[in-house]
């Protein structure tokens, strides 16, 4: 394979509820997402099916009508669920206590960014909503994982793989990888110390919002001891076929070329360790501590130690794996390479040269160096030191998602963020899944007979039809079927979910 | 060395003159940069939060995942 992939993000957003600081997030967090659903669902809303293997009768649990409540009346179990699925094939919910979106799958790194920016816009759609509901107070979100204070919420990202591929390989290559890419998809942060307190010798940005929340190499906690290599395995498919790469360590990206950039590399590094192809160790000594030594050195000079003992800056150790990576996409494809694959290469090569010259020249492309940018800025004009409250609400306005009030969003619009991809196509994926994976089946399913959906997840979706007696469940356990080349024309042609389950089970 | 003489040698008159050129190319193109800068932080200073102090203290997260 290539950069080409089934893959998806989950983005947990920072939420607050203006002025209030004790205001309970996982009210807030539903108010977020009912708001979302109540205004976008023009019939019932589908429950998300937490049960895939349950017996039909019971998914009947889930299909209840739901009432708007006072938040004030939501038990947890009530918050629980706040879950709804997109017709775009993604899912909206309350995570413990943020809203979270979850991409529809995709199969590119350019799709990668689309859905997950498509996903920005239903939480500044949804927040907007929110405000409508007479006695609320505006709630805002932002799009990053700390508070400064101790807490991280993660960006995810998800990557399907061969089953065959022993996970020893995959922890053995991918770890330095992870070490390094901190340079390319960072997302800076003000403050050093989980909970931003260390001011020691001035240092007050680092590269990585995460970095610092990493204690284990490997493992299967999200929460606490959070590992570089998460061992999570449900895979949502068949799982004699693939493994679900779990990937917990990323920040939550705003410019496009950073989220880009991220998902087309590693899909590049995973497929080299799908097909043997990775010749060289290049593990690295205490893989926790360079991670942040890496995220606080924003000179990149910083030289990580390997087991075999040549010592590389983070920017050595990805060219080492872009060198793999040009070898390896010459080897397989040559000149017949897709576009994207093409095109990775040559951005990560160049940012890669650009930032061993000089980290300021990827200041439009980068998260990291964007906002570093704006805080050197600051600094240099007013004379602030990294711990004046400023730079640290600059840190976090920059994830505001209001494109009046996030920082980002200005850059963007005065042309001093590099964008992939415009407005329209971006708004077009708020409401239309993407047409190769099965996020087409269940997003079609959901805007076009949405009265009949009972419940969905990524390996189902459930109808619920007249005169049947129990729900009639539709696996969709192949993630590359159910696209617009499968069941596009099905769909077209079937006016009602009768029609069309009939027509799927005959 | 026999190359370096081959190479037609500047009058002093001739370099001063091009030194100055750089020289206010670079003032010129600082100046323009300064007022990007201050155009950018100006546009920025209107939209941030007031009281950043608060604003930012009051920012208080649950872990998450």
């Amino acid at each position: 394979m290539s950069v080409r992939r089934v893959m998806g993000t989950e983005v947990e957003y920072g939420i607050s509820v203006q002025g209030q600081p004790s205001a309970n997030p996982m009210v807030a967090s539903s108010q977020i997402v009912n708001a979302y659903a109540s205004s976008t669902a023009r019939a019932r809303r589908a429950r998300w099916d937490f049960e895939e293997e349950s017996p039909l009768r019971d998914a009947r649990g889930f299909d209840m009508a739901r009432q708007i409540a006072d938040p004030s009346q939501l038990t947890d179990e009530d918050l629980g669920l706040a879950n709804v699925i997109l017709t775009n094939g993604a899912r909206l919910y309350v995570d413990h206590a943020h809203p979270e979106y979850s991409s529809p799958e995709v199969t590119t790194p350019l799709d990668v960014v689309r859905w997950e920016k498509a996903g920005e816009q239903v939480m500044l759609d949804a927040s907007r909503m929110a405000a409508q509901v007479p006695g609320s107070t505006p709630i805002l979100l932002y799009k990053n994982n700390t508070d400064n204070k101790g807490a991280s919420y993660g960006a995810h990202e998800n990557y399907l793989m061969r089953r065959s591929t022993q996970f020893a390989e995959i922890v053995r290559h991918l770890t330095p990888f992870f070490v390094s890419r901190q340079v390319v998809t960072g997302a800076g942060r003000v403050g050093i110390g989980q909970d931003g307190r260390d001011t020691t010798a001035d240092r007050g940005f680092q590269i990585s919002q995460r970095s610092d929340y990493f204690e284990v190499e490997v493992g299967l906690e999200t929460t606490l001891k959070r590992p570089i290599i998460n061992t999570r395995d449900e895979p949502h498919a068949d799982p004699a076929v693939y493994r679900r790469l779990h990937v917990i360590l990323g920040d939550a990206n705003l410019a496009e070329v950073s989220i880009y950039l991220k998902s087309g590399t590693t899909a590049l590094v995973l497929a080299m360790i799908e097909d043997g192809f990775i010749d060289r160790d290049l593990s690295v000594e205490g893989a926790v501590k360079s991670l942040r030594d890496v995220s606080h050195d924003p000179t990149l000079r910083h030289l990580v130690t390997l087991r075999d003992g040549r010592r590389l800056t983070a920017v050595q150790l990805q060219l080492e794996y872009l060198d793999l990576a040009r070898k390896y996409v010459e080897d397989r494809y040559g000149s017949d390479a897709d576009d994207q694959t093409v095109d990775v290469l040559a951005r990560w090569e160049s940012v890669l040269t650009r930032l061993e010259r000089d980290p300021m020249e990827c200041a439009t492309e980068l998260d990291w160096v964007a906002k570093l940018k704006l805080l050197q800025q600051y600094r240099d004009r007013d004379g602030l030191g990294w711990d004046d409250a400023k730079l640290h609400l600059i840190d976090l306005q920059y994830a505001d998602v209001r494109p009046d009030k996030g920082l980002y969003h200005r850059l963007a619009a005065a042309g001093r963020i590099e964008r992939l991809l415009d407005d329209a196509t971006i708004e077009a994926a708020m409401h239309d899944p993407p047409v190769d994976t099965r996020a087409y089946f269940r997003g079609r399913c959901l805007d076009k007979y949405a009265d009949s959906v009972a419940a969905a997840s990524w390996d189902s979706v459930i109808f619920d039809l007249p005169g049947r007696e129990s729900l009639q469940r539709v696996p969709t356990i192949d993630p590359l079927r159910g696209t617009r080349a499968h069941v596009g024309e099905l769909i077209d042609r079937c006016d009602t979910a009768q029609a069309l389950v009939a027509a799927i089970t005959r | 060395m026999a190359q370096e003489q081959k190479q037609p040698r500047k009058s002093s008159q001739e370099e001063s003159a091009t030194e100055e050129v750089v020289e206010t190319d670079v003032a010129e193109r600082k100046e323009m940069i300064d007022e990007d800068v201050d155009a950018i932080l100006d546009e920025i200073d209107e939209v941030l939060e007031t009281n950043a102090e608060d604003f930012v203290k009051s920012f208080i997260q649950k872990g998450g995942e």
